[in-house]
């Protein structure tokens, strides 16, 4: 079977665009959670925004992103603030406050679905934990040259203009704040006192996360979102010890999860005679976990391989060491 | 056997007013509670203009709850703290802080240079990257604490004194007036506590105010010129020769903290 460039620019292209964006995206901003040892915040964000999200439906009355993303973004700043809310008055630790929030925001969302469905509006869950990528389409392009034709580029899908303005959002801001995303990271409370507001970074990096999350849940869908968020920027982190380097391997990483997992599911099933192709946001998913298995085996000073070597060079010195002291 | 290394005259300091302006740290009815248990009850301290100052008292004294609401990084429920006259909000640029070795995530993937150059951002202000200028002086800080050669390593694969004179040279790099240090002596190599113990000597001999919260009474005499006896209140405060008296240090580490009254504003 022979694939078209109109075909592949038209149903490819754009998924694969929305997709390497979105997992852009979430890696460069997840760098913050795993080294705040936050991680589960990605987790909690990206369902907590779902009554956000059921709300701003529901009062809007439309389908437009607009008001879906307000009170998704709503929901997450309230979801952030009954974090530290719950830690402080239950005298958590944050995991737990992070499970209890989100677990019961989500809940909430659920039963406002259901009582939406009741009423005949249609509104599915489902579409927020896997996304749509494989309706993402860009009809425009009609081959090799309308790349070139900024008429055809005007017509990209929303999703993926959505995905590249947070995209270049997120850049501009780590950029922008990279001392002070660094020092409120490491040391909040060195951070204090040199009157930088490190519980305003908390919560501007809690929002980050969650307008990346939801400009990415549409395409991508939620679970493709937490392994985003974590896995590309963990796999960075056990291949380096510069903070600069995590930071643009991580998002070369996700690019990596994002066009090898997308490419295994649109043709590995084609090439090996299968009919259908597999879920390409659960492709990049395994994509972004079998990444970051390679790394901790073999990254070179913190993967497992890269550490027994170190050891039985120490050994080999020990012994060659008390060999010399012998004779 | 005390052994003081200051001249003798600059004990003779009055605690209250100094002659050079106003006090480097002056904290007034100071009150800190967590969960409605109060850990500092009206504190009442006026630092001495210059000198090396211990703060000394049995753990859970608040000692480091002190160095923290003085920065406001704990919030107070009464009281108010002055830095050189001023509101410490005011005063951030003359200040510098070590907090403990332990309060940081050591496997963070900074170089040790990096974490030095944090002292000088404050300097740089928004926006703007840390230039060649700035790298400079955190290299310099390095090398006054001996850690030059190790600038480009990451941070988690030096040793816990090695850390912690990381985190001195951050403090130094700030170029501050007024240093606060969280037991800047804990659990550290011989060699550190030397290199530690020059640079309070090389800040004292430059005017600089540093107030330490230290564990080791046995050193106390020797490293430094004043000491603040508390366990939860104050219990004495001035000059080593004069305050680190049995009786006064029976006071603060013997018997049992007295029983406090509550206050329901407790700050969460």
């Amino acid at each position: 079977m022979t694939l078209s460039a109109q075909e592949f620019l038209q149903i490819d292209f754009p998924a694969l665009l929305a997709a390497v964006l979105a997992c852009a995206a979430c890696a460069l901003v997840g760098n913050f959670l795993v080294l705040r040892r936050q991680g589960m915040m990605g987790d909690a964000v990206s369902h907590a925004v779902l009554p956000g999200i059921v709300a701003g439906f529901l009062i809007a009355g439309t389908r437009e992103t607009m008001p879906m993303m307000v009170g998704a973004l709503a929901a997450a700043a309230l979801s952030g603030v009954l974090i530290e809310a719950v830690r402080r008055l239950g005298r958590l630790e944050s995991g737990a406050a992070m499970g209890v929030v989100f677990t019961v925001m989500f809940a909430a969302g659920v039963v406002m679905i259901e009582q939406a469905a009741a009423r005949g509006v249609d509104l599915d869950a489902d579409c927020v934990l896997y996304g749509q990528l494989e309706t993402i389409l860009w009809l425009a392009p009609t081959g090799w040259g309308s790349l070139l034709d900024p008429a055809a580029w005007a017509a990209m899908p929303r999703e993926v203009v959505t995905l590249a303005a947070v995209f270049v959002l997120c850049v501009a801001l780590v950029v922008l704040f990279r001392k002070e995303l660094t020092i409120t990271t490491f040391d909040p409370a060195l951070a204090s006192t040199l009157g930088i507001p490190a519980g305003l970074f908390h919560y501007g990096v809690v929002l980050l996360v969650a307008a990346t999350a939801i400009a990415a849940f549409e395409a991508v869908g939620s679970i493709l979102v937490i392994a985003m968020l974590i896995a590309p920027p963990a796999a960075a982190r056990l291949l380096t010890d510069r903070l600069g380097v995590q930071l643009v391997l991580s998002v070369a990483l996700g690019v990596l999860a994002a066009v090898a997992g997308y490419g295994a599911a649109a043709f590995g099933p084609l090439l090996l005679g299968g009919e259908h192709s597999l879920s390409a946001a659960g492709m990049i998913a395994v994509a972004s976990g079998l990444i970051l298995a390679l790394a901790a085996l073999f990254g070179p000073t913190h993967g497992v391989l890269g550490r027994r070597r170190a050891l039985g060079r120490l050994r080999g010195a020990g012994a060659v060491a008390a060999e010399g002291r012998s004779s | 056997m005390q052994y003081l290394w200051r001249t003798p005259g600059s004990h003779t300091l009055p605690e209250e007013a100094s002659p050079i302006g106003p006090a480097p740290l002056s904290v007034r009815d100071l009150t800190v509670a967590y969960h409605r248990k109060p850990v500092l009850w009206n504190v009442d301290y006026t630092a001495p203009n210059g000198g090396l100052i211990a703060v000394v008292g049995p753990n859970g004294a608040g000692k480091s709850t002190l160095i923290k609401a003085c920065l406001g990084l704990v919030p107070r429920v009464s009281g108010t703290v002055e830095v050189f006259g001023q509101p410490v909000a005011k005063q951030r640029r003359l200040i510098g802080y070590v907090p403990q070795r332990e309060s940081v995530d050591w496997d963070f993937p900074v170089s040790a240079l990096d974490v030095v150059a944090m002292g000088r951002y404050g300097k740089i202000g928004w926006f703007r990257p840390v230039s060649r200028a700035h790298k400079e002086a955190a290299l310099h800080a390095l090398e006054r604490v001996g850690m030059a050669d190790f600038a480009r390593r990451q941070i988690g694969q030096l040793s816990g004194g090695q850390q912690q004179r990381v985190f001195l040279a951050r403090a130094l790099a700030q170029e501050a007036q007024l240093y606060f240090m969280d037991e800047p002596f804990a659990g550290v190599d011989a060699a550190t506590e030397r290199a530690v113990l020059q640079v309070l000597r090389d800040l004292d001999a430059a005017g600089r105010t540093v107030i330490c919260v230290h564990h080791d009474l046995q050193t106390v005499a020797e490293y430094f010129d004043h000491v603040l006896l508390m366990n939860t209140r104050v219990v004495a405060h001035g000059p080593v020769a004069r305050t680190l008296t049995p009786e006064l240090l029976g006071r603060t580490y013997g018997g049992q903290p007295l029983p406090l009254p509550v206050r329901e504003t407790a700050a969460p």
